[in-house]
């Protein structure tokens, strides 16, 4: 019972640290998966009276990742099938060149701005649709989505090391009474202090465990893989290894760090 | 005849304007039993506090075991200590530890072998009358109990002096007989030098003994 009380304030205090740290990397991850997702299906639709290859698409703005070339089949099919074959020959010459655009990633305004720009440059090109507007908005609420979510994390991580500073004081307590006793039997620094970093080692050991058990079955429950469909993106919300590693590496030096300064604040009673 | 204690104009403070102990000058034979006397708040506590290099001489020099304590690095120390065995007045046994453990500890700092650590907790246990408390903790036994684990606990890793501040002040006749014994016996069977703060000297000694009083600042042999 009272090693569980030793074990609990540290314990929780690391939890909620990672679970912040967690919950950012999630957030980053689905807002990248969603530019992804955005990226992929916008494009830039873009008219020209001549062709431009490919090639010269790409030398023109370095956003550009494909073209294709649309089809005027359509547009004529819709007109009336009465125009005899050769006319519709002659028209497909003359009609203008439709092009769609597409770009490494989803572009903010500035950059939409400039692309724009670049291709009216170009002589053959003469209207670029660019719909900005239709994406913008969502973007730009996912981005602020992004800024309360980072302001979040930080927030939880000064106030644990807030609470934990403040248990430190208890802590120290506790444990210069055993490191004095053990300095005046003559231990070096490095014996007297071993159990508090056993103890710190151990709680970044149980909260890894803790939060791996939270992530795991979050990442597997069927709610939230019905959400990410629902939304239509698919991202990792916990890396077994390459996350539980990460986490677990900033448990250990938080942790450790927070013993050493037991140690350093450490002195010897007269 | 060797010394293990040499102290020339030695004093000592805890702050610059008290001086508690003003310029003695006192030595102590290896191997001898030294009786340290005085009344209550005349420096017995602070005097062995220097002895264990707790409190640094404010001025003159003090020698324990060859090693000068003013000035003394942190391992030299922690050398010295290793060899030492204190009683302290208010014990500091390690609360979350259990008895058994707690006697263990300069054992454990002077990396011993389990075996032997274990034999030697074993029989100081039963020299104190306390093996059947072994597995408790401190605040689980009356103030005489812990007492006795002190004074185990300064014994267990046969130290070449022992320092103990009234160890015998909470105990009955008959547990304070025990601890002169086993003072007594490190005394003659192991030459372990032994000085002992105390309000009464036992009348049952059985050796010779000096007998140091300390007064006014000052210490002066008592015959
Ligand atoms: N840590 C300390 N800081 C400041 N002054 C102290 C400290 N410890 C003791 N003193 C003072 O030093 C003086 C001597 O104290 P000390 O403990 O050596 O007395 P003592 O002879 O052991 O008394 P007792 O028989 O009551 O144990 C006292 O006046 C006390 O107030
Ligand atoms: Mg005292």
């Amino acid at each position: 019972m009272k090693s569980i009380k030793n074990h609990l304030s540290l314990v929780v205090a690391l939890v909620s640290i990672l679970f912040a740290i967690q919950v950012f990397i999630i957030v980053d991850r689905a807002i990248n998966a969603y530019k992804e997702n955005l990226a992929n299906n916008y494009s830039v639709i873009v008219v020209a009276h001549s062709s431009i290859t490919d090639a010269k698409f790409k030398t023109l703005d370095t956003l550009v990742k494909s073209v294709t070339e649309l089809s005027p089949d359509n547009v004529i099919k819709r007109l009336n099938t009465k125009i005899d074959k050769r006319n519709i020959e002659l028209l497909k010459v003359t009609l203008p060149k439709f092009y769609k655009v597409k770009l490494k990633h989803f572009p903010n305004k500035h950059e939409i701005r400039r692309l724009t720009k670049k291709l009216l440059n170009h002589r053959y090109i003469s209207k670029v649709e660019n719909f900005s507007y239709n994406h913008d908005s969502t973007f730009k609420l996912l981005l602020l989505f992004k800024d309360v979510i980072t302001v979040f994390t930080i927030s939880v991580f000064i106030v644990t090391i807030l609470l934990i500073l403040k248990e430190l004081r208890i802590w120290q307590f506790t444990h210069n009474e055993r490191m004095s006793i053990m300095g005046l039997f003559g231990a070096p620094i490095w014996l007297s202090s071993a159990v508090l970093f056993r103890l710190a080692i151990v709680d970044a050991i149980i909260s890894s465990i803790v939060i791996f058990g939270i992530f795991s079955s979050i990442a597997s429950s069927p709610w939230v893989l019905e959400q990410q469909e629902n939304i239509g993106i698919h991202i990792n919300i916990f890396d077994a290894f390459g996350d539980f590693f990460m986490l677990f590496g900033i448990a250990i030096s938080v942790s450790v760090v927070l013993a050493s300064l037991i140690v350093i604040g450490h002195k010897e009673e007269v | 005849m060797d010394k293990v204690i040499v102290a020339e104009n030695l004093s000592l403070a805890y702050t610059d304007n008290e001086t508690i102990i003003n310029k003695i000058n006192f030595s102590v034979n290896s191997g001898s039993f030294v009786f340290i006397t005085g009344a209550s708040g005349s420096g017995k506590s602070t005097l062995l506090k220097s002895l264990y290099g707790a409190l640094k001489p404010q001025e003159g020099s003090l020698i324990v075991g060859g090693v000068e304590i003013k000035g003394v690095t942190k391992s030299k120390l922690n050398f010295l200590r290793r060899h030492v065995g204190i009683v302290f007045q208010d014990y500091k046994l390690i609360k979350e530890w259990t008895i058994e453990k707690n006697i263990m500890l300069p054992l454990i700092i002077n990396g011993y072998e389990k075996t032997v650590t274990q034999n030697q907790v074993d029989s100081l246990l039963k020299h104190v009358r306390l093996k059947h408390q072994s597995g408790k903790y401190p605040l689980e036994l009356s103030g005489g109990e812990q007492q006795r684990v002190a004074m185990a606990r300064a014994l267990s890793h046969n130290p070449i002096l022992i320092l103990a501040d009234e160890p015998t002040g909470n105990l009955d006749d008959y547990s304070a007989g025990l601890i002169w014994n086993l003072l007594e016996g490190a005394n003659t069977q192991l030459k372990t030098t032994v000085i002992v703060v105390t309000h009464n000297i036992p009348q049952t000694m059985t050796i010779d003994y000096k007998h140091f009083h300390i007064e006014y600042g000052s210490i002066h042999e008592v015959n």
